[in-house]
């Protein structure tokens, strides 16, 4: 009796070893290639017409000139479309944003970040994300989302110009793209440095324990 | 990748071969592949790969734009008008573009110039300026996109392409009305059907209620508020209705063909 116990323990500590489950590791490293696509041919097409007192330097850029830049961009907006919409389907159909992301109070996002600035934070547990992970995962999600509506918006002005509308026009959609890439940047500056500082999290997304 | 692995010859320097290649190459070809080549360097540092493999992702981006050329075919919309501004909205002043300055735009004689109609059309008389000056015109205020990205709004009156092809009895079913223009080192631009069909695409011959100007493509520019502005050809000295793909100036440097917007 006491032998069978122990092993349903054993197999439910086995089970839930699995940290990120492998959808979500392929999903994962599939946006963040498509990611960095979109994003260093996005810089070079900015450059074409930047929007604000800057341009970025070519070394960091993909295309080589503007029409090399559209082609990439166009190329990888569909890897980013369908991946994206993967994982939006799987991750509502399965509740894993329910459960993983949900709920985020106030309080917890409070005490969680000071907990991580003074390095009180628990990593014991990968599978439970802490409210500032809960936050920035939602956030993240969100802007994804809106940045590529703003892009379907500059695309077509026309043919989608319902939608050019509900972001203030052509001009304000450019804007709208341009801040939720730099929004994206920021955000995967961070997750890099935190990821190469928590190593299991790291390895959690490769190998999924 | 081990397509042209398999090419490489063991003992070849591998950067000498692919220079020879680019020699055999035409100009324009060259020139893009040794842009997209130093671009590609930054790809190669993500995947690994070697730089010859740039001749297949350049392959795989041109397939991937031609497929875009299907998908935008598909959604567009022959009843979706651009939408439409009032005159406070006019960017003034309007700019100037072109991949040339403007002391270097073409100066076209409105009295000797005649816009030639080849193609599938019924007749294929050329018109002199006079003569299109009488057909009905109708103004639009409408957005012009770049390529580049900035806009500008911008006042065009002229007389709706699909009007003049009715005239001239075009075959309507035709895939492309290919215009060709005055601009130095020729500039030409394929237009589908579809578009050349669309209400708001017009034979424009003013901007802001005066006689189209040199710096706007005087005589006779082609204004398509549903496709960005490259695809707006200006000084067009003719039109070609025809089934045959006949590329243009800046879709065949690698500018998508339908660009519509």
């Amino acid at each position: 009796m006491s032998a069978l116990t122990v092993s349903d323990e054993h197999t439910a500590s086995s089970k839930a070893k699995v940290i990120q489950p492998a959808w979500v590791r392929a999903l994962h490293w599939t946006n963040a290639f498509a990611m960095v696509l979109m994003i260093m041919s996005g810089w070079q097409i900015y450059n074409a017409s930047p929007l604000f007192d800057f341009r970025f330097s070519s070394s960091i850029t993909l295309g080589g000139w503007l029409g090399g830049a559209l082609l990439w961009h166009f190329a990888a907006m569909w890897l980013l479309m369908v991946n994206g919409l993967i994982y939006l389907t799987v991750g509502l159909a399965t509740g894993r944003f329910r459960k993983k992301l949900l709920p985020i109070t106030p309080e917890g996002v409070i005490s969680d970040t000071k907990a991580a600035l003074t390095g009180k934070l628990s990593h014991d547990d990968l599978t439970k994300y802490n409210y500032v992970q809960k936050l920035l995962y939602a956030g993240i999600i969100v802007v994804g989302i809106l940045i590529v509506l703003s892009g379907l918006a500059i695309w077509k002005p026309v043919q989608l110009q319902y939608l050019t509308a509900l972001f203030g026009g052509y001009d304000a959609a450019r804007y709208v793209h341009f801040f939720c890439m730099a929004a994206i940047v920021a955000f995967m500056v961070v997750h890099v440095a935190l990821a190469l500082l928590v190593p299991k999290s790291l390895r959690a997304m490769i190998i999924g324990r | 990748m081990g397509r042209m692995r398999n090419l490489l010859i063991p003992g070849v320097d591998k950067t000498l071969l692919v220079r020879d290649a680019v020699k055999t190459m035409p100009d324009l070809t060259r020139r893009r592949f040794i842009s997209g080549g130093a671009s590609l360097g930054a790809l190669t540092l993500l995947t690994g790969c070697d730089v010859t493999d740039s001749f297949s992702a350049e392959e795989m981006l041109k397939q991937v734009s031609k497929f875009n050329d299907g998908v935008q075919a598909l959604i567009f919309n022959p009843n979706a008008m651009a939408p439409t501004f009032s005159e406070k909205d006019i960017t003034k002043p309007f700019p100037f573009n072109a991949y040339y300055d403007l002391e270097d735009a073409p100066t076209v004689d409105g009295k000797t110039w005649k816009l030639e109609v080849r193609g599938l059309v019924e007749n294929k008389k050329s018109w002199t300026l006079e003569e299109l000056y009488q057909l009905p015109q109708v103004k639009q205020i409408t957005r012009h996109i770049c390529v580049e990205g900035w806009s500008a709004i911008g006042s065009w009156t002229g007389t709706p392409l699909r009007d003049f092809l009715k005239l001239v009895g075009a075959d309507t079913r035709a895939k492309y009305v290919w215009f060709q223009c005055a601009d130095k080192d020729g500039y030409n631009s394929p237009l589908d059907m579809a578009t050349a069909l669309h209400a708001q695409t017009q034979m424009t011959f003013k901007f802001g209620d005066e006689i189209l100007p040199r710096a706007y493509g005087f005589p006779m520019k082609i204004r398509v508020p549903t496709k960005l502005g490259f695809k707006n050809p200006k000084y067009v000295i003719s039109m070609e209705v025809t089934n045959d793909y006949k590329g243009g100036f800046w879709e065949d440097q690698g500018y998508n063909s339908f660009s519509g917007s």
